[in-house]
């Protein structure tokens, strides 16, 4: 019907999210709410020789200054990593201490050392500024490279040289053997810089404890509010999990940020229960760059090497990654089994050695942002097949070509067994659609017009969903990735779903309940969906990794085909009729082939005023499922970016960006445009305009969006966005995931094109004006010595 | 922000005699740097003395060829007016590129020029105009006026009440911006009078703000071409690095800007 799989259904949420009415944690307001600020950090690295709140805790409106040790005394327990990860030697990870509030040290600009509670937002920062803290400043290190060096200041006692694990992956002797019998190899050094996640709305949190019922409520900006309620419970210790609900209600974009567990939150909800208010607190821009996780900051070198007819025999990767001040709770996952388990690329390789150096810097700690890891995957392995084409002087569509995977499933060096795909069938509808044999044309065109033009290709594949709970689990992780959902048919007919996944922009609401209308054959008005309550839905892993389709969505399924069974006993046990011979269509339940049947509501209350059911049946009609997933899922394709460069002043125009995605099954192309367009945005925002920057002292020199280049409408092209789909073996509905490809396909193509067009590849992220420019003049330079 | 006395005054004398009596008093011209800077608590006002209610400090009005801005006329009217485009167009030009909708229909002229952002745009247009600012007490040449980054002239208790200037012979603004903010990163306006003399200013691009390029100048009187300014060497020293672009780079921009400002 019009609603189900593949319909461009409006998306439900949009009218309160367009109105203004949505309702996101800043707008609860609890009776008896109090304000909380916190004191943080101006230094990077620095003692705690005292701490005086005496002056801050006599001020008006003040109803309570508490630090550090009393947050210890109290038994709240560090921070965590949830990912354990082993290095080369054998021996775990070195997680150093993470106090929600610093004791003894700061680390970082930003570090909480005081969180201050008072009638006001006013009375409550003012008090903080007059919490006096006396700091012994220590040396700084901000860069991955520098706090490997010798004698780098020593961030956590417990992480010799700064050394988070030493990680490696794949066969180290047969790649160099292969690499050393090459015929052409390609070495470069990529670097992938740290980005702001920037969600529009910012953290926030509001917690209350009550004491007569000893129970606490939480609301907070989270992707995941079980997954949060479990870690605060199990780890923070601040309550146990049945009394303690999570809510997160509309939130406002996450990309990977709202998935951790923050010190706000945890002291919040020991704030409230240390004062008997309910406990506010909701940062402002600042405070997100100061305090939000970062993603990528990469140093990378990568050796491929190539027989004599251009295919790859090897591919040698060392990155050292930079993980903050802490570690943030997947932190460790990110440049390890979800950035080099890719390196493979949508290409047949049959040796891949991977080794990482993670470690502490002091800067804000850094995890997952949309792609986590294979974004610095796609940007190591599409960059150095681009430049490999170049000195072979092959084109560089023949040359990934030339080495495509075809056939599935296929075994890579690094873990992942791709289940399908069609790499050619991307790469030509993204060729006929970026009409790339008129290239030659345009750039004769733009040159006439005095700007330089470039085309760059990216064939991404990346890896979504998360795999089999086992699998994760033998690689380290400390959850499970399945996801549950609940379906309820109310005895009126009307169905609500309650689901795991978390929605914080991605249309949940919307796209669930097409899924539900296609198998009921209702109008999704009929169907809400229900998330985000820890009181309401049943334990879920939430919303990350472009999983709520195919595994969110997948336990819907499986949930509805317990319901239609059921469906369908009640409805032949009614009719007289078998259960074969019921078909469910036009909003009622029949006996095929007879004009016998029943509305479906009919069916709904027949189960729930159980008069006539069969026998031994249970009354209701609600039914849960937990899907666990069979493997990751493989969503690739082929970008393709042309650029016009202005040679005197560096600027750069993406003039044509061409999309071909294989995603598997799309319930709505609309939605899945969307998430292209955003993704692709925020991959040209990487490539040409955001970066956060550290001076040497850890103060980030770009705290702000008067210096922090957020991507504008204006920076960007009209897209053109395809599919050339294969369906994914691996879940019911066929589904690989879009919500993270565009930002993992689309800086390559962009780098490779503005390279193209300046002909100097030596240029890193963001490609700024003056970056280009400065390359630019590296050019004629070289032309003026020759 | 911090706590503070908000005052909406009628004409600029009550708001001077505010200024001269409040402890630590700050006006507010359209707000667009004073209010972010009071929100992230980096600028703490006793007063806050708002002149969005001094009728007679909006407008602007022309005489022949003399060009009378009042002080807190926004930008969108200096951008949308269609006799001042008919006389100066640089400066419609200007002003319609200043920040974004919301700026320009909040931000004033007068409080750009007190302000004086070492990467506004509306200094350099004043300075190669020849502009006079009218204050509260006085007269002040443009030339005498900007005194460094953020720092002008005018006396404590000194509000500007318009800007006056006639109209060039020819005039245009050539502006880069810095790709996040979108202030100048070197912004550079050139005029020729009806005499003939020729001024160019440069904002965004000096760590001492605001500055008349000298050599662009005399290359300019001889030849108003953009192969005049092509023979040019313009010096990096003294000009801002950052994590946007270095000197070298600003120098660059302050070249090819006064070569789009030639039209």
């Amino acid at each position: 019907m019009s609603e189900g799989i593949g319909a461009r259904v409006l998306r439900k949420e949009d009218k309160r999210f367009i109105t203004g009415k949505g309702r996101y944690t800043d707008d609860i307001i609890e009776a008896n709410q109090a304000y909380a600020a916190f004191v943080r950090s101006p230094h990077a690295h620095a003692r705690i020789v005292s701490l005086d709140t005496s002056a801050a805790l006599a001020m008006e409106g003040v109803e309570t200054v508490l630090t550090g040790p009393e947050l210890v005394a109290d038994g709240i327990g560090n921070i965590i990593c949830g990912w354990g990860i082993t290095s080369k030697d054998g021996t775990p990870m070195n997680m150093g201490a993470w106090s929600a509030l610093a004791t003894e040290k700061v680390r970082y600009v930003g570090d909480a050392v005081a969180i201050v509670v008072a009638d006001s937002k006013s009375q409550a920062q003012l008090a903080a500024e007059a919490v006096v803290v006396t700091y012994e400043e220590l040396p700084v290190v901000v860069g991955s490279v520098e706090a490997l060096a010798p004698n780098a200041p020593k961030i956590h006692d417990n992480a010799p040289g700064n050394v988070i694990f030493d990680w490696e992956i794949g066969d180290l002797a047969p790649t160099d053997a292969a690499l050393a019998s090459a015929a052409h190899v390609t070495e470069m050094e990529i670097t992938n810089n740290r980005l702001a996640p920037n969600p529009m709305e910012p953290r926030s949190a509001i917690a209350t404890f009550n004491e007569a019922e000893d129970h606490y409520t939480l609301y907070t900006t989270s992707q995941n509010p079980h997954v949060a309620r479990l870690v605060l419970s199990a780890f923070y210790n601040v309550a146990p999990e049945h009394k303690l609900r999570v809510i997160a209600p509309d939130v406002g974009g996450g990309f990977g940020s709202k998935i951790y567990i923050y010190p706000e939150e945890i002291a919040c909800l020991w704030a409230s229960m240390k004062s008997g208010r309910s406990v506010k607190w909701t940062s402002d821009r600042t405070e997100a760059f100061l305090t939000d996780a970062q993603g990528r900051d990469h140093v990378t070198t990568a050796k491929i090497g190539f027989d004599n007819e251009g295919k790859i025999v090897g591919l040698k990767v060392n990155t050292k990654a930079n993980l903050g001040a802490y570690m943030s709770l997947f932190s460790s996952a990110v440049p390890t089994y979800l950035y080099a388990t890719l390196l493979s690329g949508q290409y047949d390789i049959a040796n891949i050695y991977c080794d990482v150096q993670a470690v502490y810097t002091n800067t804000v700690p850094v995890d997952a942002y949309r792609g986590a890891g294979r974004p610095e995957a796609c940007y190591v392995v599409e960059r150095i097949m681009e430049t490999a084409a170049r000195e072979m002087g092959m084109d560089p569509a023949e040359l990934r070509a030339k080495n495509f995977v075809r056939s599935f499933p296929h075994q890579t060096p690094v873990i992942m067994a791709y289940d399908s795909g069609d790499f050619d069938a991307n790469l030509k509808q993204a060729q006929a659609a970026a009409d790339v044999s008129g290239f030659a044309a345009r750039k004769a065109e733009a040159a006439s017009r005095g700007k330089l033009r470039g085309m760059g290709y990216s064939n991404y594949i990346e890896a979504c969903g998360i795999a089999p709970s086992a699998a994760v689990g033998s690689l380290g992780a400390g959850v499970g990735l399945w996801e549950s959902a609940e379906v309820r048919v109310n005895p009126v007919g009307t169905i609500e779903i309650l689901t795991g996944s978390h929605s914080h922009g991605q249309g949940h609401e919307t796209t669930f309940a097409q899924i539900v209308a296609e198998r009921f054959d209702l109008p999704t008005e009929n169907i809400q969906i229900v998330h985000g309550d820890t009181d309401k839905v049943q334990f879920g892993m939430g919303t990350y990794g472009s999983r709520s389709g195919a595994v969110g969505m997948s336990a819907i399924v499986k949930a509805m085909d317990k319901v239609e069974a059921k469906v369908k006993k009640i409805a032949a046990h009614v009719l007289e009729a078998g259960e074969d011979d019921i078909v469910i269509e036009g909003g009622a339940v029949k006996v095929a082939g007879t004009d016998k049947q029943m509305l479906w509501h009919e069916v709904g209350l027949a189960a729930y005023t159980a008069h006539n059911i069969p026998e031994g049946m249970e009354p209701g009609l609600k039914e849960s499922a937990f899907y666990d997933p069979t493997n990751f899922t493989f969503p690739a394709g082929c970008y393709i970016c042309e650029v016009e460069v202005d040679p005197e002043t560096g600027v750069t125009e993406v003039v044509q960006f061409v999309a071909s995605d294989d995603f598997g099954t799309i319930i709505n192309p609309m939605i899945v445009e969307g998430q292209v367009h955003g993704g692709i945005a925020q991959g040209i925002g990487q490539a040409m305009l955001e970066n956060v920057v550290y001076d040497a002292a850890g103060q980030q020199l770009s705290a702000s969006y008067m210096d922090y280049a957020m991507p504008r409408a204006d920076d960007l092209p009209n897209y053109s966005v395809h599919h050339a789909s294969t369906t994914c073996p691996g879940n019911p509905l066929g589904m690989k995931g879009c919500g993270e490809a565009g930002a993992i396909g689309s800086p390559p193509a962009v780098i490779n094109a503005i390279t193209d067009a300046i002909g100097n590849n030596n240029l890193s992220m963001p490609a700024t004006p003056s970056a280009v420019w400065a390359a630019l003049q590296d050019v004629s330079q070289k032309l003026a010595a020759e | 922000m911090y706590e503070t006395n908000f005052h909406k005054v009628a004409t600029a004398q009550e708001a001077a005699a505010l200024l001269n009596t409040s402890e630590d008093g700050k006006i507010l011209a359209g707000g667009q740097t004073l209010i972010p800077t009071m929100k992230q608590r980096l600028a703490n006002p006793t007063d806050v003395i708002d002149l969005s209610g001094a009728a007679d400090l909006s407008g602007i009005t022309i005489a022949g060829d003399q060009i009378t801005i009042g002080a807190m006329t926004p930008h969108a009217e200096v951008a949308g007016h269609a006799g001042l485009a008919a006389l100066c167009p640089s400066i419609c030009k200007l002003a319609a590129n200043i920040g974004d909708p919301a700026v320009r229909h909040r931000g004033t002229i007068g409080g750009s020029l007190a302000n004086n952002d070492p990467a506004a745009d509306y200094p350099a247009a004043a300075l190669a105009l020849n502009a006079r600012i009218h204050t509260t007490s006085r007269e002040i040449a443009a030339d005498d006026f900007f005194e460094g980054m953020f720092t002008t002239a005018l006396e404590e208790d000194e509000i500007i009440t318009a800007v006056s200037f006639t109209a060039p012979a020819k005039g245009g603004y050539g502006k880069f911006p810095n790709p996040a903010s979108r202030y100048a990163m070197a912004g550079v306006f050139v005029a020729k009078s009806a005499e003939g003399s020729v001024r160019v200013a440069v904002t965004g691009a000096s760590e001492d703000g605001v500055y008349r390029h000298d050599a662009l100048e005399a290359a300019l009187s001889t030849d108003w071409s953009a192969s005049a300014v092509d023979g040019v060497e313009i010096s990096s020293d003294g000009l801002l690095s950052d994590l946007h672009g270095n000197a070298e780079y600003r120098a660059n921009l302050i070249k090819v800007m006064a070569k789009r400002a030639l039209g």
